[in-house]
């Protein structure tokens, strides 16, 4: 039968957990890139890899303090958004999707290879370099915290603060860079380039901005899961995760600073939600659903998150919270 | 073992209208007679060539994974198979703890399956004993090492049959060999890039979904190889049908409504990654996450033409893949609809203006693009992934077929096929240098490269890239 109060719980757990939190900080970088200044970056994953790489290899085989390290995976993500975008933000949107996914993929390839086993840890990925992360912990590591029947480990309790802060200060931050002279300036690249050349702007340095900073969120992004997971595995970084990020930001709206934050939390509740009930109702010797096999739905779900985000795209662009006439449709 | 559950989208409903919406199936007719004469010509090479290998059962079938015991231990088990296909019987299979210590052994029953426990979760090499293998059974690779966990199914696999002989040896042998590698490549890249570029060059689109085309191909003729048991050459010809009628499918159903009611390219683009998302694990549920064989053309040997060895399969991949490459440049230069989609590619108003149908047109693009991705699809997988399929093939293709088009000029038909074959040479002279699992990191690197030097590719117009 379905356990709906564990399928509640554990709905609520994924509404603020890691995973949210993770994919609200790569659409809040997104949402800079396509929602204010409409670039098509589509290897938001990759920032994330090289923020969480970035500070692993760094405490790891260089031997540097975490907080440093937290500092090379941010670097890490400005530097990759300046080799994209030099070659790519003079040419039309679809180049840079093109390249920034190409960029993603290329980046897992790399950490997963077994030629690099010694600096990335190849397929095996990377564990140990966020121990004092967790030293910093004010909750019982070990012991479970109930609130309402939601119950939380003390360390996870301890990353989804963390993670949280950071996400609440990463509005703050766009909050106050949209209402700028500086925000206003990206939303009119992203409604007339050309306009904006004619004004005397450099589109050019502008789009850059946008880029790198966007980039940066995504690092954190990466950063703060890797610290939150406590182990870096190269193939969780797979291009349909920067998918996963697109539909949560235009679930939320495109171009609306809370959106991101938004349509992640729906996003993974009602993930969370479906996968559950698909496990729980094909499960057993007398499954719900027998039409599905138990092993699939981890496959459903990417279904319908593509569904999703097609049929989104086609009748709602503007997602929950959006403005349609603010969402960039078209390719200049 | 997965059930032959009904394939539902290559065949969908929607192909059906194709035929009644626009003048095509003529057309259609002609270009598949083409395809299906190309075809013919290199499976009679093929045929001549390897007699024997159609009779080989299907060997993608796991051993069925019996219950867990209740006996303390891992179970850890495999199935014997030789490389034509026979069932091993009787040879000894060890299981070695970390210290060298045998911990385990069995013996194949004959069904060729070996099952043994071992006592505790931990790394264990596990061993062929080549004393007890029937006479002529050569070991490729004889020892496993494997982490044993609890929960898990654990197979190993152990691999027969001889080394590949044969090998130049001399360094113009080597460079020729590598050579007709990328050549090999390059063709099955520009095959499917073709139709990734004229896409774009007529309607705009930048399609992500052009890899799920080439995946949905290859598994096609797949399950019409393995499943129904059909000839790989005839389950080709219906898998590029199957495909051309998917490519129609999708612009019927989508991207016509999409341009219909003037959606943007961005707009367009989501679209297209949203519904490679959905099809890629469609794909991923029907046929699993395995990498599967087709039942023809496993195995083969070398062939020495005293200049380079090749297999029959490799060779005919590209004397297939130029066939119908040259087909598709008499079919853009001779033929009306041909020009046709050069016109519309060049400027779309000025050609609906001079009174083409440009959505007859296009609907006429993807059907080519759909046929010639399903063909891409088979010739990768027998060429490149040894003879197998599997659910993520198309998207690797895709960064590669990006790599190739851009790098010839997004749009243009000549420019793919130049471009395209520059990756593919470029992935195999890299793999020379670098480790083979780095080796797509050359064709990718070379894109960023382009947009550098001449963003506008090889053969492209600077009007183009805005």
């Amino acid at each position: 039968m379905i356990d709906i109060p564990s399928l509640l719980a554990n709905g609520i757990a994924a509404l603020v957990g890691p995973s949210t939190i993770f994919f609200a900080l790569l659409a809040i970088g997104l949402n800079i890139h396509f929602g204010y200044t409409g670039l098509l970056n589509f290897g938001q994953i990759g920032f994330a890899l090289v923020g969480g790489y970035g500070m692993g290899i760094a405490v790891l085989y260089f031997g540097l303090p975490l907080w440093l390290g937290v500092l090379v995976g941010m670097v890490a993500g400005v530097v990759l958004a300046l080799l994209l975008g030099i070659p790519t933000l003079r040419l039309r949107a679809d180049y840079l999707a093109i390249v920034t996914i190409a960029a993603a993929e290329i980046l897992r390839l790399i950490t997963r290879s077994t030629s690099m086993t010694d600096f990335s840890g190849g397929t095996q990925g990377l564990t140990g370099y966020g121990g004092s992360f967790r030293q910093l912990s004010p909750f019982d590591n070990g012991r479970f915290y109930d609130f309402f029947g939601v119950r939380f480990l003390g360390q996870d309790l301890w990353s989804i603060c963390v993670g949280w802060t950071v996400v609440g200060l990463s509005l703050i931050l766009v909050f106050l860079l949209v209402r700028s002279p500086w925000g206003r300036v990206l939303k009119a690249i992203r409604e007339d380039e050309d306009a904006v050349r004619s004004l005397g702007k450099n589109v050019f340095v502008y789009k850059m901005q946008a880029l790198v900073l966007g980039g940066v969120f995504g690092a954190v992004g990466g950063i703060v899961f890797a610290l939150a997971t406590q182990s870096l595995t190269p193939d969780f970084y797979s291009p349909p995760q920067t998918f996963f990020a697109y539909a949560a930001l235009i679930i939320g709206g495109a171009g609306r600073v809370f959106g991101p934050v938004i349509g992640s939390m729906i996003f993974w509740f009602v993930l969370s939600i479906t996968d559950n009930f698909l496990r729980q109702a094909t499960a057993g010797s007398n499954p719900l659903i027998s039409f599905i096999d138990n092993q699939d739905v981890g496959a459903i779900r990417f279904v319908l998150v593509g569904v999703a985000l097609a049929v989104l795209m086609m009748f709602r662009p503007q997602g929950i919270f959006g403005k349609r006439s603010e969402v960039l449709l078209d390719a200049r | 073992m997965r059930p032959a559950g009904p394939v539902r989208s290559p065949n969908g409903a929607r192909s059906e209208d194709s035929g009644s919406t626009g003048r095509v199936p003529g057309l259609l007719r002609a270009l598949l007679g083409a395809l299906i004469g190309a075809l013919i010509a290199s499976a009679v090479l093929i045929e001549l060539a390897a007699p024997a290998l159609a009779a080989q059962p299907p060997s993608h079938s796991m051993p069925s994974q019996p219950a867990p015991p209740e006996q303390p231990g891992l179970p850890v088990s495999g199935t014997l198979r030789n490389v034509d296909g026979t069932l091993l019987v009787g040879v000894r299979v060890q299981a070695l703890a970390a210290s060298g210590q045998q911990v385990a052994a069995t013996v194949s029953s004959t069904s060729g399956q070996w099952e043994l426990t071992v006592p505790t979760p931990g790394q264990y090499t596990f061993r062929i004993d080549r004393q007890s293998l029937p006479r002529g059974v050569t070991v490729l690779q004889g020892e496993v090492v494997r982490d044993v966990e609890p929960g898990t199914l654990s197979l190993v696999v152990f691999r027969f049959g001889a080394q590949r002989a044969g090998l130049p040896t001399s360094t113009s042998a080597a460079a020729l060999r590598v050579l007709v590698d990328g050549i090999r490549f390059g063709l099955v890249i520009a095959i499917t890039g073709i139709g990734l570029s004229l896409i774009f060059g007529t309607t705009g689109l930048t399609n992500f979904a052009h890899g799920e085309l080439v995946t949905i191909g290859a598994v096609l003729a797949w399950t019409l190889n393995v499943t129904f048991g059909l000839q790989l050459i005839w389950a080709t010809v219906l898998a590029i049908a199957g495909g051309g009628a998917l490519g129609a499918a999708t612009d019927l159903a989508i991207w016509r409504p999409m341009r219909r009611r003037r959606a943007g390219l961005v707009a367009q683009l989501v679209i297209s990654i949203g519904l490679a998302l959905a099809l890629r694990y469609v794909v991923l549920i029907y046929f699993g996450g395995r990498s599967e064989s087709f039942a023809d053309y496993t195995d083969q040997v070398e062939r020495n033409y005293g200049f380079i060895s090749i297999t029959d399969k490799d060779l005919a991949t590209i004397v297939i893949s130029l066939a119908v490459l040259v087909g598709v440049a008499l079919l853009l230069q001779r033929t009306r609809i041909g020009k046709a989609m050069r016109a519309v590619s060049d400027n779309r108003d000025l050609a609906a203006a001079s009174g083409i149908d440009v959505e007859r047109v296009v609907l006429f693009v993807w059907i080519l693009a759909g046929a010639l991705a399903a063909l891409g699809g088979v010739l990768f997988g027998l060429s490149e992934l040894g003879g197998t399929v599997q659910y993520e093939m198309g998207f690797s293709l895709l960064l590669l077929m990006f790599a190739g088009v851009i790098l010839g000029g997004l749009g243009t038909a000549y420019g793919a096929l130049v471009g395209c074959l520059i990756v593919g040479m470029l992935v195999e002279v890299s793999a020379q240098i670098i480790p083979v699992d780095l080796k797509y990191l050359g064709g990718l690197g070379v894109l960023i490269v382009i947009l550098v030097i001449r963003p506008q590719g090889l053969l492209g117009s600077r009007a183009r890239i805005g």
